[in-house]
């Protein structure tokens, strides 16, 4: 019955597109539509109603009026890197891909922006844009494939986020269709606009808010020089106190990335950059700016690591030491994807004073549930990475792994931090949510959604729990929900 | 290592006082006038409410961590309490907040989207925010965003108060990431006409050098170098320029509008444009800062007219102090937009008890 009527639905909307859009960009059949079923995070996968490829914004406006009309769901969807199933279809859903926007459409100069489609790569808006000695902030890992508009759908960071921002800091203006099709454009060319900024609530909105069809980005002078120290240290805590001395000592580094023992082996047998394979944890602290102030940095945090008991430091003397010395810590993910037949990334974020309290309890947890976890962590700005290792092939080990992660992002609440730094809620951390937020202030982000998409077809069951889910989350566990901090009054009541 | 503040706020009496005047102000369907520390009185519209709420009453610095580069204080806390602070540890609040006539506070600041002329450099005030805790209309104490550098949970509420004048309620606690102060500074002063100040500005800021405020004024161009002082001292022998005594009260009274061409009873108009928007109106009462990217226009005009220039140079304009203060003040939103806003203030007040009509006279 159900899945009739689902059969006829497809068949009538696909014959509404397939009037304006390219038919073989409205894509029906199950073999084409199977590359749209998951995000970066595979192991949430569904299948969709139709995958629609629209080539223009005026076929975004009149797709999104159709599917407003039907009531029928719409799921935006970029380059599909996402890690949090923020993009996972579902079997009455439109998945709406904005793969065919990736035109760099304008790159001012003089006033250091660039206009782009929302399917640009990531790493292509610097590419373009270093011919003017200019390039794009944000540099999440993902940035070969990710693109910008899915970057202002998730907020995402990076290496550099410490120094030069999130998305958040460096866009300037979003173009997007409303669930309703209507085109309205948030922000200016100007470094700020009158009222509430709607383009603070746009960004890191999961794809839940609207469809954002152009991007305006700051761009920023390239640096004339970056130099990288790698500093290895015998104890998790040396580094972590390395790390909060360097920010004592009013230096702010471009990147300060830590990668534990797992991640140390793993990622050297991968890419051979020289790490030392006995260090229990290991730095690498970028500095960029004016030569003269790299000079300055550069000998100071080397002491300073010296000083706190670092067992081994290089200082990059070319910028391809420089490459070399980063290639570990950018394949990390794919090497220790080598030691272990599956990986579960986690995206915590958490107070940097805490690291050494948190690596440990991972530890313990680790023991626990019988998993080998690799840390790979943005130092600088406290956001964790931990890969939780585990064998997809073993019956109930994926629930395993995702019961260790849920208990690490409960872990990072609890001391003061957050469940997700620059992944997303997506569908996989919809239980967290309800320790991180009350269900007053889950009640109120549910306001902020209906005031955007009051019928709630964009992208529905991503990002915010229903409030029902919360209650049952906590009824698992008496305990739970509460470990996160003081609810803020009001919260009983509920 | 630095101390750290971290102090107990368990006695939620203030708290718990501003909470009760909003419920009797939803009991008995009145309106409430949000003040800090009454420094941006002069924001937005002329707008009357039936009582006022004293928001510069709930203050205290709740933490401080200075190796997390985290400040946590509640909103009617004055900024300079704040500055002196961070100043103890080497830090700062990096977008340089204008302090007006004084008195100004954190919650007013961000409430007013306030950043100093370090704002291109250094990021606003909205960028520093990492979370808030507010007062909706419905009484709802609630906590948004949190205490570290990254956080994607839920929507960016924090940040979204950042212009809304308090509309969608009263901010009573924010964290903000703070910064180290440069090591050193220099103000570099060129003489240049108004069109060309725009294109040096714009070409200096796409160099790789400490740069940190850039604004023009009289026929003078003043750059701001901040950061090692050997980077400072480079590049000021290769831009040249005579070097400005007393910089600092030069900042400090462009950024707290203590000249007498922000203050002298003229309307002020401020265009927040494209940075590079070649200058238009030669010969009008002009000021730039931001590298061109906040430009002060003194004098009576058309808001209508100046809308169109705004537009046309890729921003807004709002009229900043004097003038008609009754009508609009800040630039005409789109109706899309308006419905929007209508809907966030119904979501956040819907008994519209939140400085009615202060932002627009639908708001």
């Amino acid at each position: 019955m159900v899945a009739s009527h689902y059969f006829v639905l497809a068949e009538e909307l696909t014959k509404e597109f397939r009037a304006f859009i390219d038919p073989e960009y409205v894509i029906v059949d199950a073999e084409t539509q199977r590359p749209y079923e998951c995000d970066g995070l595979s192991m949430y996968c569904a299948m969709p109603l139709i995958v629609l490829l629209p080539e223009t914004v005026a076929q975004v406006q009149r797709a999104m009026q159709i599917c407003h009309q039907r009531g029928v769901p719409v799921i935006p969807r970029g380059a599909g890197t996402g890690l949090s199933a923020g993009a996972m279809p579902r079997e009455d859903a439109v998945v709406l891909s904005l793969a065919k926007f990736k035109h760099v459409l304008d790159i001012d100069p003089l006033a250091r922006t660039a206009r782009l489609q929302p399917g640009v790569r990531n790493l292509a808006i610097s590419e373009a844009a270093a011919q003017y000695g200019l390039y794009y902030g944000p540099d999440p890992s993902s940035q070969i494939a990710c693109t910008i508009g899915g970057n202002v759908a998730e907020n995402s960071g990076g290496v550099h986020c410490l120094k030069y921002g999130l998305t958040v800091h460096n866009l300037l203006s979003v173009e997007l269709v409303t669930v309703e099709g209507e085109l309205v454009r948030l922000g200016s060319e100007g470094l700020d606009c009158a009222g509430i900024d709607l383009m603070a609530l746009i960004t890191g909105s999961e794809g839940l808010l609207g469809v954002i069809t152009e991007v305006t980005v700051r761009l920023l002078p390239v640096p004339e020089q970056a130099r990288v120290v790698m500093a290895a240290f015998d104890s998790v805590k040396a580094a972590g106190d390395a790390v909060s001395a360097v920010i004592a000592q009013g230096v702010i580094p471009a990147g300060l990335e830590m990668m534990d023992s797992h991640a140390i082996v793993a990622a050297e047998a991968f890419a051979k950059a020289g790490y030392p394979i006995d260090a229990q944890a290991l730095l690498l602290c970028e500095v960029d700016g004016t030569v003269e102030e790299v000079a300055d940095h550069i000998t100071r945090i080397e002491q300073l690591f010296l000083s706190l008991g670092a067992t081994l430091t290089r200082v990059s003397r070319d910028e391809d030491e420089r490459a070399l010395l980063w290639k570990g810590r950018k394949s990390a993910f794919p090497a220790v994807g080598r030691i272990s037949p599956d990986y579960y990334c986690m995206d915590g974020t958490i107070p940097r004073g805490e690291l050494a309290h948190v690596l440990t309890e991972m530890q313990h947890m680790s023991e626990h549930y019988g998993l080998r976890v690799a840390n790979v962590f943005h130092a600088g700005d406290g956001n964790l990475h931990p890969l939780i290792l585990f064998d997809a092939s073993k019956p109930g080990e994926f629930d395993k792994a995702e019961e260790f992660g849920g208990r690490i992002l409960e872990l990072c609440v609890a001391v003061g931090g957050c469940i997700t730094g620059e992944h997303g809620v997506g569908v996989e951390k919809l239980p967290q949510m309800s320790v991180q937020f009350s269900p007053l202030e889950i009640a109120q982000f549910h306001g902020v959604k209906a005031a955007f998409d009051p019928a709630g077809t964009l992208n529905p069951g991503k990002g915010i729990p229903v409030l029902k889910n919360c209650q049952e989350y906590r009824a698992l566990d008496p305990g739970r929900g509460h470990v996160a901090r003081q609810h803020p009054e009001g919260y009983e009541q509920a | 290592m630095p101390a750290s503040i971290r102090r107990d706020m368990s006695k939620h009496d203030v708290t718990q006082e501003l909470i009760e005047q909003v419920n009797c102000a939803r009991t008995d369907g009145s309106t409430l006038e949000i003040v800090g520390g009454g420094s941006k009185r002069f924001i937005g519209r002329e707008a009357a409410a039936d009582a006022r709420i004293d928001a510069g009453r709930h203050r205290g610095i709740v933490s401080y961590e200075p190796v997390e580069l985290v400040l946590t204080a509640r909103a009617g806390t004055p900024l300079q309490e704040i500055e002196d602070t961070l100043a103890q540890q080497g830090q700062m609040l990096a977008f340089d907040p204008p302090h007006f006539a004084g008195g100004a506070t954190l919650g007013g600041t961000l409430a007013c989207n306030q950043s100093g002329p370090a704002r291109p450099w250094n990021g606003s005030v909205r960028d520093a925010v990492l979370g808030i805790r507010l007062v909706n209309g419905r009484g709802e104490h609630l906590r948004f965003g949190g205490q570290v550098m990254k956080n994607v949970a839920g929507y960016d509420v924090s940040r979204a108060q950042a212009g809304a004048l308090g509309s969608l309620g009263i901010i009573t606690e924010i964290s903000l990431k703070v910064m180290p102060r440069p090591a050193a500074s220099m103000t570099l002063v060129k003489e240049m006409d108004a069109a060309r100040a725009i294109v040096e500005m714009n070409t200096l800021a796409g160099r790789p050098r400490p740069l940190a405020g850039a604004c023009w004024q009289d026929g003078q161009l003043y750059l701001r170098l901040a950061g090692v002082q050997a980077a400072v001292a480079g590049t000021a022998s290769r831009w040249g320029g005579e070097v400005l005594q007393h910089e600092s009260n030069f900042w400090r009274d462009l950024r707290d509008q203590r000249q007498p061409f922000f203050v002298d009873g003229e309307p002020l108009w401020r265009f927040s444009v494209n940075p590079a928007a070649p200058h238009w109106r030669d010969g009008a009462d002009w000021r730039f800062d931001w590298g061109g990217a906040q430009r002060w226009l003194r004098g009576a005009f058309q808001r209508a007219e100046l809308e169109r220039e705004a537009g046309r140079a890729g921003g807004q304009v709002t009229l900043f102090r004097g003038g008609d203060r009754a009508g609009e003040v800040f630039s005409t939103q789109s109706a899309a937009l308006q419905t929007l806003h209508r809907r966030l203030k119904e979501a956040f007040d819907p008994m519209r008890i939140f400085n009615p009509g202060r932002l627009y006279s639908w708001m």
